[in-house]
């Protein structure tokens, strides 16, 4: 065979490789959308569970898990903004900075089950948080952090060093620097890498099952104050998410229309995942376009 | 061609100025500096006059740069200086110095134009502010100097607000100038500021510069002899880290006392 010949079919074999990924995508997503997208109905996504029969819906579930996910970034996102910050502008190139980065690396690559196993100990078990909200954007966190580190401090290393040493020649101080140039010019990239990383907490379950729990208690959606425990906003009732609930009735729901309304949610929890990468994308870009020219 | 070797350590001739005819703005003492263990500069003794403009010219890696930079400092925590940098009276090489308050005295412009992310405004007011100054009178007041200062007032004036990223490069570089000027500094160092700069970018550099002589000392590093010769007052020829001769810029191109300015400048070697 020649080169020419060679060439050509692995070429055809790389085509046929991306084009199976591609058909297996398309495949789920649709089958997913197919199946589920026809039980959305506004009915469906605001009423409230029912476990023994036929016609609930997912609307707390779907509050919970926008709550948890807002929850976890309240608390990751500032750690995760310092640690990355730490990380690439202030630590020196040593042993310990490298033991730090794969320490955050092993971090990322626990199986989130295990995440939710630790977070039921330490959390709900040692801290008496119980199964609650609160344990859950903790676990959350944990799944969390190390991503969302790598993310921002892989945006802060790609602003050129030139930015630093302009703030640095107008004798600004490194912390200005830092906070007023190099964060303002990562800005678009960190958005990005926080909306993707949103959109994996949403659909995370695993680490949930043993932290935020597996039920739904009515919320009464006309009293805001986090402190009462049937209050939408406290932190300390037990809260199944989207994920959760789809593993849940799938597992043991005994609704008769247990079937419906899982594929109902799972097309619900693809679609809400899917707007987050698109929004990523969209705020990156557009973002990016405000900063280099207006 | 000739064995320069043994020229290198001992032919030198450095000018040192009579500080009664010439006002000393900044020199150097004894300079050294390290990259951990090797040494980047040796001895680089320099003086630099008041309202002139100086080059430093010489081979790449010769060490131009890196002793620029180190006369304002923005080699601290990536190379060791040891030795004397002495401005009004102060070491400020020293510890004691605050280093931040220094830089607001001695600025810099890069090789590669490096505007911030931000408007064309906030490029020069951002420094600015961060220091207490929120008039916005006094800002556009500055801004409007500047910008005049470094020739492109006329340019960019009705799009002060638009992203200093979306200009040409000359104008970026020339925005970095205003920018560097606009904390008032009394030296102002460059390094190559029009190397990446097309013809026509780089002489406008160069009027900006003769023009900006006036209120400011300013040290220049240099890869062109063309340039060095058209601005510079006086020039300092750098080699292998060692400086082997500093003079009036017309005795260094027409009569250098030592052979390696000669081989240089005459493009035997760099």
């Amino acid at each position: 065979m020649n080169a020419k010949r060679i060439d050509k079919i692995a070429t055809g074999v790389l085509y046929a490789i991306a084009a199976f990924v591609v058909i297996i995508l398309v495949a789920l997503l649709g089958y997913i959308l197919v199946q589920g997208v026809p039980e959305i109905s506004w009915h469906f996504l605001t009423s409230p569970a029912l476990s023994f029969e036929a016609g609930g819906g997912i609307g707390i579930q779907l509050f919970n898990s926008f709550y948890l996910l807002f929850l976890a970034l309240l608390i990751s996102l500032p750690i995760s903004l310092g640690a990355g910050i730490y990380l690439n502008e202030y630590a020196p190139q040593n042993t310990i900075t490298g033991l730090i980065r794969t320490t955050i690396e092993i971090l990322s690559s626990l199986p989130s089950v295990v995440v939710g196993l630790f977070g039921y100990l330490f959390f709900v078990v040692q801290f008496k948080l119980g199964f609650s909200i609160l344990s859950g954007a903790f676990a959350l966190t944990v799944f969390n952090l190390p991503i969302l580190t790598r993310s921002i401090e892989e945006a802060l290393a790609n602003i050129s060093n030139d930015q630093r040493e302009a703030g640095y020649a107008l004798g600004l101080s490194r912390w200005e620097t830092v906070t007023k140039i190099v964060v303002p010019a990562a800005l678009p990239s960190i958005i990005t890498g926080v909306v993707l990383s949103a959109g994996r907490i949403f659909g995370e379950a695993a680490a949930l099952i043993y932290t935020a729990g597996q039920s739904a208690p009515a919320l009464n959606f006309h009293d805001w104050n986090p402190f009462n425990i049937s209050s939408p906003l406290s932190p300390m009732r037990p809260a199944e998410t989207l994920a959760v609930h789809i593993w849940k009735i799938n597992s043991e729901g005994i609704m008769p229309d247990a079937k419906a309304v899982s594929a109902g949610a799972s097309a619900v929890l693809i679609i809400a995942v899917l707007l987050f990468n698109f929004l990523a994308r969209w705020l990156g870009k557009r973002l990016y376009k405000h900063l280099t020219a207006e | 061609m000739a064995d320069n070797t043994n020229l290198t350590t001992s032919q030198r001739n450095i000018m040192k100025f009579d500080p009664k005819d010439h006002e000393i703005a900044l020199s150097t003492e004894d300079l050294h500096v390290f990259y951990g263990k090797t040494e980047g500069i040796s001895e680089g003794d320099l003086q630099f006059e008041r309202y002139k403009i100086s080059a430093l010219i010489g081979p790449s890696g010769s060490g131009k740069s890196t002793y620029l930079r180190s006369l304002n400092r923005m080699n601290d925590r990536i190379a060791t200086v040891k030795g004397k940098i002495m401005y009004r009276g102060l070491d400020i090489n020293s510890d004691a110095i605050d280093v931040y308050e220094m830089r607001r005295h001695i600025g810099m412009v890069f090789q590669r134009p490096n505007p911030f992310a931000k408007s064309i405004y906030e490029n020069i007011a951002f420094a600015l502010r961060q220091r207490g100054m929120n008039k916005k009178q006094d800002l556009d007041e500055i801004v409007e100097r500047s910008l005049r200062q470094a020739a492109m007032w006329d340019q960019v004036k009705d799009d002060l607000n638009k992203s200093a990223l979306a200009l040409s490069g000359g104008q970026q570089q020339r925005l970095c100038i205003a920018r560097a000027i606009a904390i008032k500094p009394d030296i102002l160092l460059l390094d190559e500021p029009a190397s990446a700069l097309d013809p026509v970018s780089t002489s406008q550099i160069e009027d900006t510069l003769l023009e900006l002589k006036q209120n400011y000392t300013i040290i220049i590093v240099t890869h062109n002899m063309q340039q060095a010769s058209r601005i510079s007052d006086y020039t300092a020829f750098f080699n292998l880290g060692k400086v082997l001769e500093y003079a009036e810029t017309g005795d260094i191109f027409t009569n250098p006392k030592v052979d390696l300015t000669n081989d240089y400048i005459s493009g035997n070697f760099g």
